[in-house]
């Protein structure tokens, strides 16, 4: 099971509940069973969203694949200037 | 100049002994015409009966659009077409990424042309085309427009009062913890951190606590907004500007018009200059919606005065940081809360700049607390690394005082609690692969920092960071009949990005550089790319087009191959020439790309190398910055004697390219402390639109920017590049404000420290003693 942690606003749609533990071998499949266990999540996890996998950064990757044992931060997209 | 590389392992540096192009000072393949005044730049293009577009602006900061009425303007000859918010479609609310952000659709289209309110002065209200600038600027003056003046607010502590007039009466905060109920000026909150500051509060010895407010800074960029715009009668169009991503213009242009992506092909000009400002549409729409109309191409170009007006700004900012450490320099907890200006529509880079307000630090509690404000100024575009240099400067002025009382030196307190491969940033991962640390060993052992300071002369240290981002890119590489390769990009070159392009390709072909041609090319060309911006390009594009590159040599191995009559497998690819394993060779020993590419025809057609990704693994760059300052206790002017900026680039493709990233990004981050501001009268009007009473920096007021590249290699790019175009500019406000308190023994909490402002400070100091 992937450790997941929510930063940013995402706690305010899983009553507060930042880390919590998914199993899930990719993104897509992370997001999806994010968004069934917090219907209310599932609507904050759109393209303003980027994700963390054991440290590295992905954006617009539904396939990125995660571990078992992978550390996992949800966190706002990243831009730049 | 001076570059220090972390080797990962011998192999490694044997490789680089190797290298050809990466690593080397090669001419920049755009320079020529640069100098000469050959490059097209957005305003360059001329057509067959082009208008000229101008447009009408608010005067007003703030005022509802009771009428419009062009009927006067329409009847003066010579006049084509006139477009107002009729001619564009209401837009559902919608975020889509943009470069800094997300947008929403339904501000894009209200900043482009104002709706129901004007929210800003110079809010775009409507548009003529016309024969010449004269003709259009007569009928501008020939539209009237009835206002109903609104009280309006610049400031952003005014602006989240409950009383405060709202400039969107719908917009309900988004995070707020319990939902709001009411309208604000506040578009959202955001929270970052982990641990119990309290309890990190409890275990210092020693907390600072301060505010700090910041102004709006322009990107300051010498090509103002242009386009040009040609819509024939069957609705293919075609539009050519000055942008740092010609696909999202494209999409947007799009969207707002309501055409098919497919029928609008978009070229970038050459661009003078973004910085993150021309990732979003001012003109474009526009120009392509006065063109529809007239069936005429149509020219924009914005004034000077335009620009400032109705471009974006970075944001400025009202802030609160508190700090606490032990004695022995180690930070129990960090605390910040950040109030960005948005502009007339929600988006400010508050949520990065939370993210970024402590990451150099490893911090067991930390907390960071945004809100993104509307106030009735220009919509905030992206500058180098949204959002971080102002809540960096606040983090890195509260950290430069903790040292100072806890009596240790700056740089010996950040290498205390310097974030390293491992730590859990602030925003939540651990951070790979990372170079702060030996930013820090470096400036300490620099001659700079080790040299003596005059009296009243004062030393100021800082740090900074940046995250970077990867995304799409698409590149081909065309081979020419005699061996020559047109490598093609669609990520428009803002920093020198064909000549480290080039490089690669160069290096992974093994031709000389010449005979690789770097050009970017319209959307038409390519699949899609995101824009150059992120300092992305280096990394995400160099990465496709080593790929793509990679790609060309396979093809080359397989003609060889066939040629040859032997396995593919058998065949190297070496300094630009193919050679057998088994050193057998077949008609000749050794067949070079020139000779694989004349014959390309007959060995199965044109070769092709290609490679589009979504790139991935983009890695964060750190930097630290020492400036030495003086300043004239008459005039309130403060000096920059000396300036070292010390970077991690992961691996400089072209050392003089990433120094001049270096270089500008701190001179751009020495205007942003010292001078530059937005002054409004009572009204809300803009005072200082121009470069004479706007003050940024000239080469007369700043010394050489010295420079240390620091090499702590990226594993997710073939030669470990990192972006480098954004960290520059987050140190040097701090930087700057710490050496002018070194050197006054005054702390200033407030940008810029313009001359008025510091005499104002001395005169006060002096009168408390």
């Amino acid at each position: 099971m992937a450790k997941v942690t929510l930063t940013g606003n995402l706690r305010l749609y899983t009553a507060g509940v930042t880390e919590l533990e998914i199993k899930a071998s990719n993104i897509r499949e992370l997001l999806r069973n994010l968004g069934k266990q917090y219907p209310d999540l599932a609507a904050q996890l759109t393209d303003d969203l980027a994700v963390a996998i054991d440290g590295k950064i992905y954006q617009d990757d539904w396939f990125a694949a995660i571990g078992p044992d992978s550390e996992v931060h949800l966190m706002p997209r990243i831009g730049g200037g | 100049m001076a570059i220090v590389t972390k080797r990962v392992s011998d192999e490694r540096e044997a490789e680089e002994q190797n290298f050809n192009w990466v690593g080397t000072r090669a001419v920049r393949p755009d320079g020529v015409d640069k100098v000469t005044g050959r490059a097209k730049f957005g305003a360059d293009l001329h057509l067959p009966n082009m208008l000229v577009g101008k447009m009408l602006r608010s005067p007003h900061a703030h005022a509802r659009i009771l009428s419009i009425d062009i009927s006067s303007a329409e009847k003066l000859p010579g006049v084509k077409a006139i477009v107002t918010r009729e001619d564009f479609s209401d837009l559902a609310s919608e975020f889509v990424p943009a470069g800094e952000m997300m947008v929403n659709y339904r501000d894009i289209t209200r900043n482009v042309m104002a709706r129901e309110k004007v929210l800003y002065e110079g809010h775009a209200l409507a548009a003529v085309a016309a024969v010449n600038a004269i003709v259009a600027r007569e009928a501008l003056a020939l539209i009237q427009v009835d206002y109903e003046v609104l009280p309006h607010v610049l400031d952003v502590v005014e602006a989240m009062k409950p009383e405060a007039v709202l400039i969107q009466e719908d917009l309900l905060t988004d995070g707020a913890d319990p939902p709001a109920d009411k309208p604000s000026n506040i578009a959202k909150r955001v929270e970052f951190g982990h641990g119990d500051i309290e309890t990190g509060f409890a275990k210092a010895d020693v907390i600072v606590e301060r505010e700090f407010n910041t102004r709006p800074v322009h990107q300051g960029y010498i090509e103002p907004h242009a386009c040009v715009a040609s819509v024939s009668e069957d609705g293919q169009a075609e539009l050519w500007c000055s942008t740092q991503g010609h696909y999202v213009v494209r999409g947007h242009c799009a969207r707002i018009l309501g055409m098919d992506v497919a029928k609008l092909r978009v070229t970038a000009s050459e661009i003078g200059g973004g910085f993150g400002g021309k990732t979003v549409v001012y003109l474009e729409p526009v120009a392509l919606a006065l063109s529809r109309k007239a069936c005429q191409p149509v020219k924009m170009v914005m004034t000077r005065e335009e620009v400032f007006k109705a471009s974006g700004p970075a944001s400025g900012a009202n802030m609160r940081v508190k700090i606490g450490a032990t004695r022995d320099g180690r930070i129990t907890a960090g605390e910040a809360i950040l109030h960005y200006q948005a502009g007339a529509f929600q988006g400010s880079p508050v949520p990065p700049g939370a993210q970024c307000a402590f990451a150099p630090y490893d911090l067991e509690h930390v907390r960071a607390v945004g809100f993104d404000v509307l106030v009735n100024r220009p919509k905030v575009a992206a500058y180098r690394a949204p959002g971080a240099p102002i809540s960096e400067y606040a983090v890195e002025s509260v950290v430069d005082e903790v040292a100072k009382k806890l009596n240790i030196d700056p740089i010996e307190f950040r290498l205390k609690n310097a974030s390293r491969e491992g730590t859990k940033a602030s925003h939540g991962p651990k951070f790979g692969p990372i170079g702060l640390v030996e930013t820090l060993e470096a400036a300490q052992a620099h001659d700079h920092y080790q040299s003596p300071l005059q009296p009243g002369q004062g030393r100021g240290v800082a740090s900074g960071y940046w995250f970077n981002i990867g995304g799409q890119s698409s590149v081909t590489l065309n081979t020419s009949e005699d061996g020559t390769v047109a490598l093609v990009v669609g990520t428009p070159d803002i920093g020198g990005s064909r000549a480290s392009l080039g490089m690669m390709v160069a290096e992974e072909l093994g031709v000389e550089l010449d005979k690789v041609r770097p050009m970017i090319g319209d959307t038409s060309s390519l699949g899609y790319n995101f824009l150059t911006g992120g300092s992305r390009t280096t990394f995400a594009t160099g990465k496709v087009a080593v790929d793509a590159a990679r790609d060309l040599v396979s093809q080359l191995r397989e003609r060889a191959a066939k040629i040859w009559d032997v396995p593919v497998g058998d065949i190297l690819w070496h300094n630009g020439e193919a050679l057998q394993k088994n050193g057998r060779g077949g008609p000749t020993e050794t067949l070079s790309f020139r000779d694989l590419a004349e014959s390309m025809g007959k060995t199965g057609g044109p070769l092709v190398g290609q490679a589009s990704e979504n790139v991935q693994g983009a890695a964060p760059s750190f930097g630290t910055h020492v400036v030495d300052v003086d300043v004239d206790r008459e005039t309130g002017r403060v000096e920059i004697l000396r300036y070292t900026v010390v970077q991690d680039a992961g691996k400089a493709i072209h050392p003089s390219y990433v120094e001049g990233q270096y270089q500008g990004g701190a001179v751009q981050g020495i205007g942003w402390a010292l001078n530059e501001e937005y002054i409004y009268d009572s009204e809300g009007r803009l005072e200082n639109a121009g470069f004479l009473d706007y003050r940024m920096p000239v080469c007369s007021d700043v010394p050489m920017i010295d420079t240390v590249i620091v090499e702590v290699p990226n594993p997710a790019h073939p030669y470990g590049v990192k972006g480098v175009g954004e960290t520059p500019i987050v140190p040097p406000l701090a930087a700057i404000s710490n050496a002018v308190a070194n050197a006054l023994g005054i702390r200033f909490s407030e940008l810029p420290m313009s001359p008025p402002r510091v005499l104002a400070a001395i005169a006060a100091a002096s009168s408390s003693k």
